[in-house]
């Protein structure tokens, strides 16, 4: 049990990262990687609502909809479980860690809208994963996008000294940036199957 | 025909509608629930509500409990603190943006109104209404550049052609110029403006606009070589040269840095001026900014940042002859006899105010003449870098 969550959490860290080969979280992903600051904020937050949120999610899906044969509705209920749990972290944060809820300001409740966090837990309830396989996949995924946005934002804060050709100035270099890490990333492709 | 072309599409809709339907809810044909196809089937309908419904009122009730439990108690005051000051987040007041400084003024009662450089006085005031603390009269600062030395004046040791930033320039050997202590000239000061009050002149230096200098400090922070120092507006004499070289090799470097002769020492009346390291300083709690030092310096290294001068008068209805003014006077512009009136020769008048403050009948003022300010922040006028 243990072999197969830790193959889990290599894959979904490294293997399929959840950027570089899977293409999700993509417009956090640019926005919070303009400064270094910004990006590990983003990932520490990233890493601990992702964890809550799978095992909630995973809770939810097998103890609710698979017995009442609600899994056309996973996509719909996970939103909501994802929503209404930021929203209590929010609140949380603000009184009980004030300095790190101001640092992080609007990137908090942007979570919600990261594809990252509702792909996990779908991929989670596809894959029939238990419990601590799920936690597995999300404490990888935390990671392996934590990777990818310090990865990028040290990339990034270089790159405002270079000399870009005006066209290229901002977004579209990241994309190509992301492009070449993401080509870099294909040569873990093949070392576990899963 | 239409009549038939509308009959083929409500067919068409028809069908995809019924495949949706059916390819929507698959697990209900396998379940069969009422029997038949196109029949509701209320088992899935029932149960989806009751557990959309469920898990809505307990994620509801789970957020009310977290948001009463974990109130934080907004000050309204911070609010309205928040509103008077300027939004700039220049951190100048010592907080983190203004939102730190709105709090910490309406929430502790040792935090002063006054800090907002930006806001100056008339935030300090509103600020002091709304917190019911007292507005102290705070002397205004603003940023001095301690470098003359501009393209014209100055010698570089080599030609540098890196990024054109003064934080990239001294990367390479300490900058290109050949004075270690001098202003590069790369204008990184002016990009950290946040105010936009500093610009580069014709011979790359920075020249800093007293209207808009708020003294916030982003500058000093900025500038690699410690070049730009916040001092009092209202001592406007200042030795702008930070040369620690000996005398004979700031002069081969620039021509109007200090070379520590000593001779502003000697013509200070207060005994203002100290040599500490091959370079002059004016301490500013003794200056009396009388200017006499700016007409000393051999290197014209002193800057007066008062462009014109209030002269002074003597009115004749006041003046007892005492003689008091013309023994203080620096450059003998007074003149007459001991108990008779006496009259200050206007050519000769620099300026400095010392008669003014001796007189013992206050016979004597300043008066400005038609093209200079009389306001005490005379040195609120744009100040030209002399060339």
């Amino acid at each position: 049990m243990f072999q197969h969550a830790l193959t889990i959490f290599i894959a979904s860290a490294l293997i399929n990262n959840f950027v570089f080969s899977r293409y999700l979280g993509l417009c956090i992903f640019f926005g919070v990687t303009k400064k270094m600051e910004t990006a590990v904020g983003m990932s520490f937050t990233f890493t601990a609502v992702m964890l809550i949120s799978a095992a909630l999610n995973w809770v939810i899906y097998t103890y609710v909809m698979i017995p009442y044969h609600l899994g056309f509705l996973k996509i719909v209920i996970f939103i909501g479980t994802i929503a209404a749990f930021v929203q209590a972290a929010d609140t949380i944060m603000k009184k009980v860690v004030p300095a790190l809820y101001y640092k992080l300001g609007i990137y908090l409740a942007l979570i919600v809208t990261n594809c990252v966090i509702l792909a996990v837990p779908l991929i989670n309830a596809e894959e029939n994963y238990t419990l601590f396989e799920s936690m597995a996949m999300a404490v990888g995924s935390g990671l392996g996008f934590s990777l990818a946005l310090i990865l990028m934002a040290s990339i990034r804060e270089k790159l405002e000294l270079a000399d870009v050709p005006k066209s290229f100035q901002g977004l579209p270099i990241s994309f190509v940036l992301t492009g070449l890490i993401a080509l870099a990333f294909l040569g873990f492709s093949g070392m576990i199957t899963l | 025909m239409y009549e038939q072309m509308t009959n083929i599409l409500l067919q068409s809709v028809h069908h995809v509608a019924s495949v949706f339907m059916n390819n929507l809810l698959p697990q209900v044909a396998a379940e069969g629930a009422a029997g038949g196809d196109g029949s509701i089937p209320w088992n899935t309908v029932t149960m989806t509500l009751i557990v959309l419904a469920g898990l809505g009122i307990v994620f509801g009730v789970a957020l009310a409990i977290v948001a009463a439990r974990f109130v934080v108690k907004a000050d309204p005051k911070v609010e309205k603190v928040r509103e008077t000051l300027p939004g700039a987040n220049c951190g100048a007041c010592g907080f983190a943006g203004c939102m730190g400084y709105a709090e910490a003024v309406a929430g502790n009662p040792d935090v002063a109104v006054n800090l907002c450089a930006p806001g100056k006085a008339a935030v300090a005031e509103k600020i002091a209404e709304i917190t019911g603390k007292k507005a102290e009269k705070v002397d205004p600062k603003i940023a001095r550049v301690f470098c003359q030395g501009g393209n014209s004046l100055s010698q570089r040791k080599f030609i540098y052609t890196g990024v054109m930033d003064c934080t990239a320039a001294v990367l390479a050997a300490g900058g290109d110029k050949s004075c270690e202590y001098g202003c590069l000239g790369y204008a990184t000061c002016m990009r950290a403006c946040p105010f936009d009050a500093i610009t580069m002149s014709a011979d790359n230096l920075p020249v800093i606009n007293a209207q808009k200098c708020t003294a916030c400090g982003k500058c000093v922070a900025a500038c690699p070589k410690q070049v730009i120092e916040l001092a009092l507006m209202s001592k406007a004499v200042v030795i702008s040269c930070h040369s620690k070289d000996k005398g004979a090799d700031t002069k081969k470097k620039c021509q109007v840095g200090c070379i520590a002769c000593g001779i502003c020492v000697r013509t200070c009346p207060v005994d203002a001026i100290k040599i500490d390291n091959n370079v002059a300083r004016i301490d500013h709690g003794k200056c009396i900014v009388c200017g006499l030092c700016v007409k000393k310096c051999p290197t014209k290294a002193i800057h007066d940042y008062i462009p014109v001068r209030a002269k002074a008068s003597i009115d004749p209805a006041k003046c007892d002859g005492l003689d008091v003014c013309a023994k203080v006077c620096p450059v003998n512009a007074i003149s007459g006899e001991l108990r008779s009136k006496h009259v200050v020769n206007q050519d000769k008048c620099i300026g400095c105010g010392m008669c003014e403050s001796r007189c013992p009948k206050k016979a004597i003022s300043m008066k400005s003449t038609a093209s200079a300010l009389s306001h005490p922040n005379a040195a609120s006028m744009q100040e030209t870098v002399k060339a």
